[in-house]
């Protein structure tokens, strides 16, 4: 019996068609558009100007704050501007914008394909070098890893999980590196174990990689301390309490952290990014983006220059269909809808996923038929056709809280189920939103 | 038969006094003591319920007023200037008058003037569009036209024309009471002074682009050029943030800046017709 | 290209539509339609067409007309309300019953309280319900089944557990009753004589078995419903098996299957938390074994599952789901 989480879930179609397509190296960009809000938490301050030449991996911005991060620079070149610019969303954002010339590395990046399995580092190094690395959560959440390597003093970690179920449809990004890079993840995974000073580890992977889970377990016969968990398919499994709830039977309690069970869950392709910052000196300047989509003649896993416009990568794929009606960043369930397509590409950027407007144009909306089709999919155990009336009924912030409309994560597997079409997420993600700044604005106990 | 009739008649009639006398002494036990003046001024207010004052409620605000030593900081926008002078007699106080406002939407973005790049699929409504991304059009400062103003409004005040796509407030009905200043997520709708003869001059524009983007977007947006501040004799026009601000209560509605404007983002309302000037066809609406 | 479209996540919907789930109900409810009209004639496939038409009629003119929102007949759940209400009526009932019910059923019971998914009650129960205290001789006098596609108006006669019901206030017992037609196996493949529903248990269960494929609905309503009579009539019989019918008989009997497969498991009128609809199934367990041996009315499924529709919205409030999280006490 393969192991799932234990409350709700649905069973959105796979659609892996790119899972075939191997990692292609993104050709030379001519200019590189810098986000200072790649992360979670508050933008990053450049501490570049305009004229400045740059070389790729050369720090371009340093964190503002506890929860921040460095960014480097993902090409060389002169800096032309910095300055607002338009994001995904269409909302201004602090950008750096650098004139490609060449392609000059920083001369500590270890470019050589050589696997180094040693790590000569302590903890406290191994997080400082993440943290210079400007390394993020490359799931979606863009969560600093360096702060989730060092949990607070009172929490005790027992045990890693490696997150490599890629859960979302359409998603392959993190199958392709764990095919074609499973030692280096593998010790990517070693070095976070000991960062935080566990001895267990683990590699959560859905059945429907069978590919990925040979070649990870091949990989993983080297490291006896971490086990490769086939996990059945099942969305959210990708979510972090899911996976938790998946791979050691604990369940994060409702307002707690992920380290209350002992369990830090790192991305597969964040473990890649720690193998080569802690191995190869080499920041985060790149990732593995998914070009897909069935209306697309081609489809294809990129390794890609953050920074990149998304515009520049469609044309590269073959250009934008003429009958794409959304243009998503991520996958369909958690995705972003792409409002600006000359934004550029962020470090948590998993994949460019183009749908016309049949697969995925809204149903029109009708009554509720209370079939509860929503509850039994919630993974969290909430109700959201409650939630929605509640919402709609306006001012009703305490009853919102009473029912954990907090908890929710905005997996939207009660919106992909609901029957009558009603957009239930749209409603709770916004009370949510309220009932969340009503409860930070009250004094700490 | 008729006896039936008649001991039902005296059953009931029985039991209603029963109740009559339970219920009495029930209302003398639990008698909530109130200070009168309250149920005064809730009848002279105009029971709308709106929270427009700031309270939650018709009752509350009087209840509030009552227990103040005076009348600062209480002013019911829906009754407005009559309702507040009675509350003061009734309470013994003095009162200052207040100029009597209306809501304006401070967008003229109309799909006319702001052609839309993209389209909004999710749920309609303002707040949820405003939480997703920068909206529709090219101007991320505009109205959405999603209605979150015109669900806000107790009195039929504010509409969204699909035809214009921006809301638009209908003068009489609108009682400045605020609710749709807070609805709208983007904090386009201000209350202003009605103006002598409801006459008003107002730059019907909040973006903060600079000029080459606000034009790109909308061919009504005010671009921040600062042509109507120096025209302005009285200097009641301020630009900041690529934006033109015209304080009303320094405003004399000689009109200088409307005639100056490149982008006709200032207009006039209910000033009667120029018949020497050929103006352009531009919306001169609200 | 198209201008982009943008909205908040998810992207993608899953295929099922409220249309999508009434249509299951409906090829749910065909091999009992289709059982029904085999045994009955051609009287109960009229009675079907002019239920589902007067269903569909009644709410397309009361959306169109009175109401004047958008007309949304096409979801299918008039014409489920229309077949189940056939099916819970004698098979030789005249047409013009089934009019008056359905227009109680879909004016009364659903579009007074807005419409699908605002009703508190089953439309079709109250439909029903309806009928039988205004039309009693109508709603009892039952065509003895078993005449494939007999002359229809040949004979009247009572259900089983009506028959049982007149003998046991005659005085008599249940074994002097019996001694005539009673059989298990009889009951089980067709010849229950009944409303046109409760002809085969087998043609029902069929039904549920492809709505528990389609996952329209939980085998948890049903199940709890069937178990809760089949103990309590259990209890009953084994104290006294002259005067209390046995489990079995009760549960085959009547419109117990067709009440708890399609009746008790509207999703509007049904709790939405397994627990909930644990009480919920153990309520009209209760209900109806109690209706039926203590009542005045042979059959209490239909009484039974509308005193629980009361219950519901308090099921729904105080029976949650199982938080993420929660420690378990």
């Amino acid at each position: 019996m393969k192991k799932t989480f234990r409350i709700g879930g649905v069973h959105p179609d796979d659609s892996k068609i790119s899972a075939e397509a191997a990692i292609e190296i993104f050709p030379a960009i001519e200019t590189a558009y810098v986000s200072m809000a790649q992360h979670l938490g508050a933008p990053a301050t450049p501490i570049v100007a305009a004229g400045d030449k740059v070389k790729v991996g050369q720090v371009i911005a340093e964190p503002s704050g506890f929860i921040s991060g460095f960014v480097h620079s993902p090409v060389s070149g002169t800096v032309k501007s910095v300055g607002p610019r338009a994001d995904i969303a269409g909302n201004m954002v602090q950008h750096v914008e650098i004139t490609v010339e060449g392609d000059e590395w920083m001369e500590d990046i270890d470019r050589s394909e050589t696997i180094v399995k040693d790590i000569p580092f302590t903890p406290e190094e191994i997080i400082e070098k993440v943290k210079k690395a400007g390394i993020v959560g490359l799931g979606g959440a863009s969560f600093p890893t360096h702060v989730k390597l060092a949990p607070p003093k009172d929490k005790k970690a027992e045990c890693l999980i490696l997150n490599g179920t890629e859960c979302e449809p359409f998603l392959t990004s993190d199958d392709r590196i764990m095919r074609e890079h499973p030692q280096e993840i593998l010790i990517g995974g070693a070095i976070m174990m000991k960062a935080l000073g566990v001895t267990r580890g683990y590699v959560g992977i859905e059945e429907n990689k069978p590919a990925a889970i040979a070649s990870m377990k091949e990989a993983a016969k080297a490291f006896p301390q971490i086990e490769v968990v086939v996990l059945k398919k099942r969305y959210p499994q990708g979510g972090e309490k899911q996976l938790i709830d998946a791979v050691i039977r604990r369940q994060v309690p409702s307002g707690a952290l992920p380290i209350d069970t002992g369990a830090v869950v790192q991305n597969v392709g964040t473990s890649l990014a720690v193998y080569e910052a802690v191995q190869k000196n080499k920041p985060l300047i790149d990732n593995v983006i998914t070009v897909t989509g069935r209306c697309l003649p081609v489809q294809h896993n990129y390794k890609v220059r953050i920074g990149t416009p998304m515009s520049k990568i469609l044309e590269v794929a073959g250009g934008v269909p003429e009958k794409a009606g959304k243009i998503i960043s991520g996958g369909p369930m958690m995705g972003r809808a792409i409002a600006n397509l000359d934004a550029a590409t962020v470090k948590a950027n998993g994949a460019i996923l183009v749908l016309t407007p049949e697969e995925t144009r809204r149903r029109p909306e009708s009554n509720c038929i209370r079939c509860a089709k929503c509850a039994s999919a919630c993974p969290m155990g909430l109700e959201p056709w409650l939630l929605n009336k509640l919402s709609r009924a306006g001012g009703l912030h305490a009853e919102l809280e009473k029912e954990r409309v907090y908890d929710c994560i905005e997996c939207g597997c009660c919106s992909f189920t609901c029957p009558a079409g009603i957009p239930l997420l749209d409603m709770i993600r916004m009370s949510k939103a309220e009932v969340m700044k009503i409860m930070r604005s009250r004094p700490k106990k | 038969m008729t006896g039936t009739i008649l001991f039902t008649i005296a059953t009931l009639v029985a039991l209603g006094l029963l109740f009559a006398v339970v219920l009495y002494f029930v209302a003398q036990k639990f008698k909530v003591e109130e200070d009168p003046r309250i149920g005064t001024v809730e009848s002279i207010l105009p029971g709308a319920n709106c929270g427009g004052c700031g309270h939650a409620g018709c009752h509350a605000f009087a209840e509030n007023v009552v227990k103040a030593p005076d009348m600062e900081g209480f002013f019911c926008p829906v009754g407005g200037n009559p309702v507040m002078t009675k509350v003061a007699e009734a309470l013994g106080r003095a009162v200052e008058e207040k100029a009597p406002m209306v809501a304006v939407v401070r967008c003229n973005g109309t799909l006319a003037n702001r052609p839309r790049t993209n389209e909004y699929d999710g749920y309609a409504s303002c707040k949820v569009m405003a939480s997703l991304y920068a909206g529709d059009t090219g101007c991320k400062f505009g109205c959405l036209g999603k209605g979150d103003c015109e669900a806000a409004c107790k009195f039929d005040a504010i509409h969204v024309d699909p035809a214009r796509g921006v809301a638009t407030v209908d003068e009489d009905k609108c009682t400045a009471c605020g609710a749709c200043v807070k609805a709208c997520p983007k904090g386009i709708i201000e209350l202003r002074a009605k103006g002598f003869k409801n006459r008003r001059v107002t730059v019907l524009c909040v973006n903060k682009d600079k000029g080459a983007v606000t034009r790109k977007a909308c061919s009504a947006g005010c671009i921040g050029c600062g042509k109507c501040a120096k025209t302005c004799p009285f200097g009641a026009i301020t630009v900041e943030n690529n934006v033109a601000y015209i304080d009303f209560n320094v405003c004399k509605l000689c009109r200088k800046c409307v005639e100056s404007c490149p982008t006709h983002a200032i207009n006039e309302f209910n000033f009667p017709p120029k018949p020497k000037i050929e103006e352009k066809p531009h919306e001169e609406n609200v | 290209m198209n201008k982009l479209i943008v909205s908040p996540s998810p992207h993608t919907h899953g295929r099922e539509s409220t249309q999508s789930i009434m249509r299951d109900v409906l090829i749910a409810l065909t091999p009992a339609m289709v059982v029904s009209v085999l045994a009955s004639g051609w009287s109960a496939l009229i009675l079907i067409v002019v239920g589902v038409a007067a269903c569909i009629l009644t709410e397309f003119l009361i959306q169109k007309y009175l109401l004047k929102t958008p007309v949304t007949v096409c979801d299918l759940s008039a014409a489920v309300t229309g077949c189940l209400l056939a099916l819970n009526l004698p098979p030789n009932a005249p047409w013009w019953l089934i009019v008056i019910g359905s227009v109680v059923a879909i004016g009364i019971a659903k579009m007074t309280f807005g419409g699908l998914g605002q009703n508190i009650f089953n439309p079709a129960l109250v439909g029903r319900v309806f009928l039988l205290v205004s039309f009693p001789v109508l709603m009892t006098s039952w065509s003895d089944a078993g005449s494939m596609f007999g002359i229809v108006d040949a004979f009247s006669g009572a259900t089983p557990l009506g028959a049982v019901k007149e003998g046991l206030a005659n005085g008599l017992t249940l074994s002097q009753i019996t001694a005539d037609d009673l059989t298990f196996s009889q009951e089980f493949f067709f010849n229950a004589g009944g409303s046109a529903g409760e002809l085969s248990a087998i043609a029902l269960i069929l039904g549920f078995i492809y709505l528990l494929c389609r996952r329209v609905i939980k085998a948890t309503i049903p199940v709890t419903i069937l178990c809760t009579v089949f103990v309590i009539s259990g209890i009953f019989w084994l104290a006294d098996p002259e005067h209390y019918t046995n489990p079995v008989f009760n549960l085959f009997s009547g419109g117990l299957l067709l009440g708890a497969i399609f009746m008790a498991t509207d999703y509007v009128t049904s709790p939405m938390t397994t627990l909930g609809q644990i009480i919920f199934g153990i309520g009209i367990g209760l209900i109806t074994v109690f209706v039926r041996y203590f009542g005045s009315y042979p059959e209490g499924v239909s009484f039974a599952i509308l005193i629980m529709n009361c219950a519901v919205p308090l099921l729904n409030k105080y029976c949650k789901p199982h938080r993420f999280g929660e420690v378990k006490k």
